[in-house]
């Protein structure tokens, strides 16, 4: 009876190899199919023509970079590449400069029909799924460095992963935790949140300290802050949260945690 | 008495008819022309251009190669990759990772052999916020010329030196010199603060780093 089941475990793991590589696959294929899509069709929907008396062509991605070249009202443009909130274009007759987002704006299609810039804005800090970011602060009076990521399931609750280092007189140590965010008023520019979460610290004392283990424990944390809208799709953070460090000891620890940092929604 | 106000009401008709045709004659557009300043017809269907569409070069990935002086513990060549994201055409985000390797302090030389500590490898990660302080041109010969930035840049990380994480502060400045739109070299210099515990007394040290690097915008 045992040959069969190992032969079974055999197969389920051989198939899920193979389930595996068909995901990767598909998750491959997935990420260049639209790519390419947007190539092919990319020659009709680049072309733009100017609709304002004229176009401001700079020689850099900045403000203070000259204008050395302005196209007439009429006269069409291609769209190269956009760094920020400049756009590089290159005129019928071969010259290439950067243009403004402002003026971009003012650009017709080909067809006469107004051209749609797409930015984020407070809309998209409200709804955007993604969410990345880094902040730093005190915890427990030392230093700590973290990094998180999180996925909004809507526009009130999100689900981050945080990873982070702390840096301490006495001792070291990374963390890693799992956070469900609640934000009450989400289109708000300032918006506060609370939040819940659990995870695992890693402690090591310093090797100028003789004494101590290396030691791992499980944390449980509540917290709130504030998510603060900057510009384009940048934000600012700043939170609280308060610990439970669940310790092999008699006593359980505590402690108090305060951060601030920035982030990119997506 | 009722026919003369008929009257009067035709009359009064009559008039005002009449001053609207007048009027009227001139006010209203012949109506065979075209109504002028109408320039894109209403119709037509809107189109937009994506932002996914158009090649969008935010980020910014590099090498980079220099000089890095450990307080008390020489200097010796620095290695690294950095990745950067530029929020605006001011700000940016960097996020690097060097590694370098420790001498020996004067104390170490002169026992001959005895070591404070073994692993001699030092290793940072920081996170910076940088700003482009002074954008520009930089002109090669009479017909070439090429976009600069002079940046300050600061933020936080750790360093991993003398069998300790090290909480880190870096704060410099630092020179890109794009030699086409997407291509970039940089110039680079900084100066990690750190505490270190080795030599009895805990101090504050300050490393100082020069680099020259290589980076690409996708």
């Amino acid at each position: 009876m045992s040959e069969p089941s190992t032969t079974t475990i055999l197969s389920t793991s051989r198939n899920n190899c193979a389930a595996w590589c068909a995901c990767l696959l598909a998750l491959v294929l997935t990420t260049l199919t639209p790519w390419q899509t947007a190539t092919a069709d990319d020659e009709i929907l680049r072309k733009v023509a100017v609709a304002d008396p004229y176009l401001e062509m700079h020689t850099g991605p900045g403000r203070g970079y000259p204008i050395f070249h302005v196209v007439d009202r009429g006269d069409q443009v291609e769209i190269l590449l956009q760094r920020t909130d400049w756009y590089q274009v290159r005129t019928d007759r071969g010259i290439e400069g950067w243009v403004d987002q402002a003026q971009m704006e003012l650009t017709l299609n080909p067809d006469g029909s107004e051209v749609d810039f797409v930015t984020a804005d407070l809309g998209d800090f409200t709804n955007a799924r993604w969410e990345a970011g880094v902040l730093a602060g005190d915890f427990g009076g030392a230093n700590i460095v973290s990094l998180y990521g999180g996925y909004s399931v809507n526009p009130h609750v999100s689900v981050e992963v945080w990873g982070s280092q702390i840096l301490g007189n006495f001792s070291n140590g990374w963390m890693g935790s799992v956070n469900v965010v609640h934000e009450t008023w989400p289109d708000w520019r300032f918006s506060p949140f609370f939040t819940l979460g659990a995870g695992v610290i890693h402690t090591s004392p310093k090797s100028t300290i003789i004494q101590g283990d290396d030691r791992t424990d499980e944390i449980a944390h509540v917290g709130a802050g504030f998510r603060v809208y900057a510009s384009r799709r940048f934000l600012l953070r700043v939170e609280y949260k308060s610990y439970v460090v669940f310790t092999s000891r008699d006593e359980n620890e505590e402690v108090e945690e305060w951060k601030a940092g920035f982030a990119f929604f997506f | 008495m009722e026919s003369r106000f008929r009257v009067l009401f035709l009359i009064g008709c009559v008039l005002t008819l009449s001053g609207c045709g007048i009027f009227g004659d001139k006010e209203a557009p012949p109506p065979a022309s075209e109504p002028p300043g109408q320039v894109v017809d209403p119709e037509v269907e809107r189109r937009e251009i994506k932002e996914a569409k158009i090649d969008r070069e935010d980020f910014e990935v590099g090498a980079f190669a220099g000089i890095m002086s450990i307080e008390d513990f020489g200097s010796d060549t620095v290695y690294g990759v950095k990745l950067a994201y530029h929020v605006t055409e001011g700000f940016f985000v960097e996020a690097s990772v060097g590694q370098t390797e420790a001498g020996k302090t004067s104390f170490e030389q002169l026992s001959g052999g005895a070591l404070l500590f073994e692993d001699r490898d030092l290793t940072y990660y920081n996170l910076n916020l940088g700003y482009n302080v002074l954008p520009g041109e930089v002109f090669i010969g009479e017909g070439r010329a090429y976009n600069t930035n002079f940046y300050l840049i600061a933020g936080l990380g750790s360093t991993s030196f003398a069998d300790d994480d090290r909480f880190t502060v870096n704060f410099g400045a630092g020179f890109r010199f794009l030699l086409t739109d997407s291509v970039a070299i940089h110039a680079d210099f900084r100066d990690h603060l750190f505490d270190v515990d080795i030599l009895g007394r805990e101090k504050t040290t300050h490393n100082l780093e020069g680099t020259i690097g290589v980076s690409v915008f996708f």
